[in-house]
């Protein structure tokens, strides 16, 4: 048996019981449940050294994530050639991944994404044994709920950070303070948000501190009344805005233009802004914020397992996490990239909060798909397609 | 071995000769092998690609397992008969549609005759040349051209300000989609209208003229009908392309076009293609009124 065949024996071996777990996750279970059921007891086969680069990489990412800064030295280092799609939103990373077929190896999946990706049997399973930085993670992202399932690491934890409220400084005087000034008719026509459902979870979040006798704890788990009120908000909200944006580059433009004054944002257009010299900056309200924790996932189908797992052992190492961070404006899941951001860019651990306690992770609404299941026995809640169909509605 | 390939070589000589005399005999079968191909194509990817949006229009989504049930039933467009949204989507979709193709004949006609009845043959290539160069050019280049120009700090407020005259707020707005829409198309209304002035023949006008008719009737009664079927070729064209459209909504406007509805819903969590299916109906039975409309006008038999 040449080694070649031995490998590609286990890794058929491996996507076997992949979808035999994916299988039993779709619950048509009938006559080989059973057997199935056995392997996932003892969990599945996972790589235990990463082989040669296939030379070929294709990503599905958010905008930024894959910047020449610290894909060139990777290809050069492992001759595993990247291409990379940039995704608007999780509905179309999850979309472009299902579709795909083999096309796509990995994505860098926001929560609301990664569960969906598991349950539909899209992602498999990953050895964080092979990333070397992995013990160095901060506690709360080695087997989040959002990637880990019963023990199960469908991917590596990469960044997370907060959903800000982005201003011009020179047009919005006085400086917000609070997620109201995207409700306030006084900007009409310069207000931006993105074009996504889960935005319904933003407002739901200024309701659960504004209206506290509509008894929001979870702003992705929203009863009728709860969801109404949120919806009817956004509907309120309609008149005010230039623009839903779905592109990260479309929102830098309407803020470059003019177009747009206020706009609920990531950090990273305020980075891009600021290099272009727009006079801008952004805030966390005092109501809080919801926010994305990111994870770089397996395709189940995916051709070039060595590359990914190269890929995935590339952007945990300190120096990528903190590029990445710096760039995008967000937090690395890497407690040992705190140093080098330092030493990138004075400051920049404290400022994206890389440093924080464990608390300040707790205080974030980190993006989950909405289900039907409230969590709390209770089983009224909205579920993502009526997110969606309500979306539909806001929008007009 | 020799005389294998001699007899082989008899044999599909026979064979040709014997074809070609079928050919000779019987007509049609002439015309079957030449159209066959084409016509099969056309039925495989045009009618069949419609037939199966027909067929899955009427289908459901489980939303439990996210799969499709092939069972017939009329929920999608009992959905999209009650929830006011899609009216309003629908409505707004083929009124600026509309807009953009009365918008367009009024550009395109005297564009057309001056260009079919009054230039030089050397002018006459230099604004076909110029009609036909924008399409040279990506339509998104176009557009993210029109978002420059339009938006608030862009080259039309520079413009206004330097003439002293008060800013415009119509990027991203209704207004800003029937501009662009009105301008990408416009090749397509001229094209067609130039070619039906063209063909009029100039004794008919002068026999017009000769019979007393000012040039305002002679406009009207001559000219006028003979390039409608121009007209309404031009209208086909630009009325489909706006009501299909779906990019230009996305980077000009600040609402939703039939497509938006359409590609969200391929391109969503809830997957649900028998819906957009059943929304891709309406600009298809729209398009269907329309030449319907066009046909009873008479628009073409002048064809």
């Amino acid at each position: 048996m040449t080694k070649q065949y031995r490998r590609a024996l286990g890794w058929s071996a491996m996507a076997l019981v992949v979808g035999a777990l994916a299988f039993v996750a779709a619950g048509c279970g009938g006559g080989g449940g059973s057997n199935a059921s056995e392997t996932t007891t003892e969990g599945p086969s996972l790589p235990t050294s990463i082989g040669k680069g296939e030379g070929k990489l294709s990503l599905v990412a958010w905008e930024g994530y894959t910047q020449p800064e610290w894909v060139k030295p990777f290809e050069k280092a492992t001759g595993c050639k990247v291409t990379s799609k940039y995704a608007g939103s999780s509905d179309e990373m999850v979309t472009l991944m299902r579709q795909g077929g083999s096309q796509y190896d990995m994505v860098s999946a926001s929560g609301d994404a990664s569960v969906r990706l598991i349950k539909g049997g899209d992602v498999q399973a990953m050895n964080p044994k092979l990333i070397p930085d992995f013990p160095n993670f901060i506690d709360a992202l080695k087997s989040p709920s959002h990637n880990t399932i019963d023990g199960v690491h469908y991917g590596i934890s990469l960044q997370w950070g907060p959903n800000t409220l982005l201003y011009n400084t020179q047009k919005v005087k006085p400086a917000p303070t609070s997620w109201s000034t995207l409700y306030n008719s006084k900007y009409k026509g310069q207000i931006t948000i993105p074009d996504n459902p889960i935005q319904i979870a933003d407002a739901a979040l200024y309701l659960s501190k504004t209206k506290p006798d509509l008894g929001i704890t979870d702003p992705y788990e929203l009863n009728q009344k709860q969801f109404d009120a949120a919806v009817n908000l956004l509907k309120q909200q309609r008149p005010l805005l230039k623009k839903h944006w779905s592109l990260a580059s479309d929102e830098i433009d309407l803020f470059k233009n003019g177009d747009a004054t206020l706009g609920a944002s990531w950090p990273y257009q305020t980075n891009t802004l600021a290099a272009d010299k727009v006079p801008v900056k952004d805030l966390i309200p005092k109501e809080g914020a919801t926010g994305w924790a990111d994870t770089w996932m397996l395709s189940s189908k995916s051709k070039h397992p060595n590359c990914a797992y190269l890929w995935t052992k590339w952007v945990s190492t300190p120096k990528v996490q903190a590029q990445q961070a710096i760039y995008f404006g967000e937090t690395p899941a890497n407690t040992k990239a705190c140093a080098i951001m330092d030493q990138l860019s004075a400051g920049s651990c404290k400022q994206y909060h890389a440093d924080a306690p464990a608390s300040y992770f707790d205080s974030i609404k980190f993006w989950k798909t909405p289900l039907a299941d409230c969590g709390n026995g209770k089983t009224d809640c909205m579920d993502y397609n009526q997110w969606q169909q309500a979306w539909t509605e806001i929008k007009g | 071995m020799a005389v294998r390939a001699e007899q082989a070589g008899r044999s599909t000589r026979a064979a040709r000769r014997r074809l070609s005399a079928a050919f000779w005999r019987r007509p049609w079968l002439r015309g079957l092998t030449q159209l066959g191909p084409p016509a099969g194509i056309f039925l495989a990817v045009y009618i069949a690609a419609i037939a199966v949006l027909f067929v899955s229009a009427f289908w459901t989504l489980d939303p439990l397992s996210g799969e499709i049930v092939h069972d017939w039933g009329f929920q999608n467009f009992k959905t999209l008969w009650e929830e006011h949204v899609y009216w309003r989507i629908a409505g707004r979709t083929i009124g600026i549609a509309a807009a953009v193709t009365v918008t367009d004949i009024i550009l395109a006609f005297p564009f057309a005759y001056f260009m079919a009845r009054l230039a030089s043959p050397r002018l006459r290539t230099v604004l076909f040349v110029l009609v036909l160069l924008p399409l040279w050019s990506s339509y998104l280049a176009r557009i993210y051209a029109w978002r420059l120009i339009l938006s608030s700090d862009g080259a039309l407020n520079w413009g206004l300000g330097g003439l002293g005259l008060p800013h415009q707020h119509i990027a991203y707005t209704n207004w800003a989609m029937w501009i662009v829409f009105s301008y990408i198309w416009l090749p397509f209304m001229i094209l067609p209208v130039y070619a039906a002035l063209e063909r009029i023949p100039d004794s008919v006008i002068e026999a017009s003229r000769d019979l007393g008719a000012r040039n305002r009737t002679t406009f009207r009664r001559v000219i006028l009908p003979l390039a409608l079927p121009g007209v309404v070729a031009g209208s086909i064209f630009t009325f489909s392309l706006t009501l299909g459209d779906y990019i230009t909504p996305i980077l000009v406007g600040n609402t939703q076009f039939i497509g938006n509805v359409v590609y969200r819903n391929v391109l969503g969590l809830s997957y649900d293609l028998p819906f957009a299916a059943a929304y891709a109906m309406v600009p298809l039975a729209v398009m269907g009124i329309y030449l319907i409309l066009a046909r009873r006008a008479g628009a073409f038999e002048a064809l």
